[in-house]
């Protein structure tokens, strides 16, 4: 059994179906590309595993555990979800940090949360608060932000905003983290800073989704590439096989599209 | 000419009534605006058309026909319910008044504030396993009343002056204690009223720029 297995998803927004009977699975340490062009359902499936949209049909396990069957609404109410969601990160587009707090805030705010609900909160409330702290600055610097911990978000690239978003998500350690679309809102040359803090951690084997546009660093840094289109996954296979050798004629369109836009 | 001091200690004491009306209005409906923006935004309709009714109602009618309603109206249908005797009366039956009429105004720009705030704010919140409530005190709050500093500051401005409304159920509040005056001839005390309600408002607008600039060390 693998680490993330996703079963027969499917979602619909009124009479539009955007997932169609979505399959596949995750190991640890693995790192997932998903590709495809605009519509094609990638952030929606993100969503779904986020608990942001909730899938008609199907199941989520992670671990062995389901966290998610849309057969079973018992185990669907806000208190189980919030738990549940916890599992995964995300990583937005458009980095949705909190503009009132400063940069260190962004990360210990979620865990300082927690915490509280923590039954030996009360008595060790300044040790835990200062591990929290400590474990943010740890990852701000993992992300090359050691300097603009008491910075607030408008005053920092957006470049930099996006490597705070993903220190933000590492923070509460989610099992399996999740990028959507990562440097879509960036100024290209601010995207480079954004790839290398993700390939940093892929290379300590930090479970991850990709969807991405970036297909040079989809085929860099993904163990498996995932390419969707009209809300089915019409072909995976490692990056050899998918941007080499691709089986499927969608595929090929695709990618020549993608090939010819960028020559 | 040994008059003029107790004439303006007399405007002063019933200019403390205008005081006492705006803080304790702002005290509640400040506060109640929130829960009425809450009951407009509900997803359960038939709450939301009835919030929804309701403030119509009150933005839609005069605040000084709305206090001769509230004073008058138990009384002329013959409800169980009757106000307190004398001025402690028409002063509480004033304040339910303008703390009705203001929490609908405030609940429209709390709701205009709220629904401005991105989805992804939220959506941020979320993955990030905060509950309903922390997402609304912890990260949403304080965006809203970043964005809603300067209507609810018109809006407070406007109550300055509107407290004068309350003398049509006979509250003796500074513009009534003036025209007594008036009424025997004598004008400059009129006139001296609008240099309290400046002076005040005055006060207040400083207070709200100094709040303006207190919020301004972020953006949203």
């Amino acid at each position: 059994m693998s680490f993330l297995e996703v079963k027969s998803i499917e979602k619909s927004f009124g009479n539009l179906k955007v997932l169609k009977n979505i399959d596949f699975s995750l190991e640890k340490g693995e790192v997932i590309a998903i590709i495809g062009s605009s519509g094609s359902g990638k952030t929606t499936l993100l969503r779904c595993l986020n608990f942001l949209e909730r899938p008609d049909s199907g199941s989520i396990i992670v671990n062995g555990k389901v966290i998610f069957d849309a057969a079973d609404p018992t185990a669907q109410r806000d208190s189980d979800v919030r738990r549940k969601r916890l599992h995964f990160g995300l990583v937005f587009q458009n980095f949705n940090l909190f503009p009132q707090y400063t940069v260190l805030q962004n990360v210990t705010l979620a865990a300082e949360l927690l915490a509280k609900e923590r039954a030996d909160f009360k008595q060790n409330r300044r040790a835990i608060l200062q591990e929290i702290q400590e474990h943010g600055k740890k990852l701000l610097a993992q992300v090359g932000l050691s300097d603009k911990l008491d910075c607030y978000p408008h005053e920092i690239s957006g470049g930099q905003q996006q490597r705070v978003a993903i220190a933000r998500a590492l923070a509460l350690e989610p099992d399996i983290l999740c990028f959507d679309e990562p440097t879509s809102a960036l100024d290209p040359e601010l995207t480079g800073e954004v790839l290398k803090v993700i390939r940093k951690l892929a290379e300590r084997n930090t479970t991850m989704i990709i969807v991405t546009h970036e297909m040079d660093f989809a085929r860099d840094v993904a163990d498996r590439v995932i390419f969707m289109d009209d809300g089915v996954i019409v072909e995976q296979g490692s990056p050899e096989e998918v941007f080499e050798n691709p089986r499927e004629e969608r595929t090929k369109q695709f990618l020549m599209r993608y090939n010819k836009d960028f020559e | 000419m040994n008059e003029v001091p107790v004439i303006i200690s007399r405007l002063t004491e019933s200019f403390l009534l205008n005081c006492r009306i705006f803080a304790l209005t702002l005290v509640f409906s400040l506060p109640l605006g929130l829960v009425i923006a809450f009951g407009s935004m509900s997803r359960f309709r038939p709450l939301r058309w009835l919030v929804r009714t309701f403030v119509w109602v009150i933005r839609g009618t005069p605040l000084m026909l709305q206090l001769i309603v509230i004073y008058f109206g138990p009384g002329l249908m013959n409800m169980s319910f009757s106000w307190p005797g004398g001025s402690s009366g028409r002063f509480v039956a004033a304040n339910v008044a303008f703390i009705i009429n203001y929490a609908c105004y405030f609940s429209e720009i709390y709701r205009g504030g709220i629904e401005s705030i991105p989805r992804g704010q939220y959506e941020a919140g979320m993955v990030l396993g905060m509950t309903k409530s922390q997402i609304f005190f912890k990260v949403i709050l304080l965006q809203v009343i970043k964005r809603i500093l300067p209507p609810v500051g018109n809006e407070v401005i406007t109550l300055v002056k509107d407290t004068a409304l309350a003398r049509i159920i006979a509250n003796k509040e500074i513009i009534m204690m003036a025209g007594e005056y008036t009424n025997k001839g004598l004008i400059w005390p009129l006139f001296a009223t609008g240099i309290y309600f400046l002076v005040f408002v005055g006060v207040l607008t400083i207070v709200l720029d100094w709040l303006e600039k207190k919020l301004s060390y972020f953006r949203a």
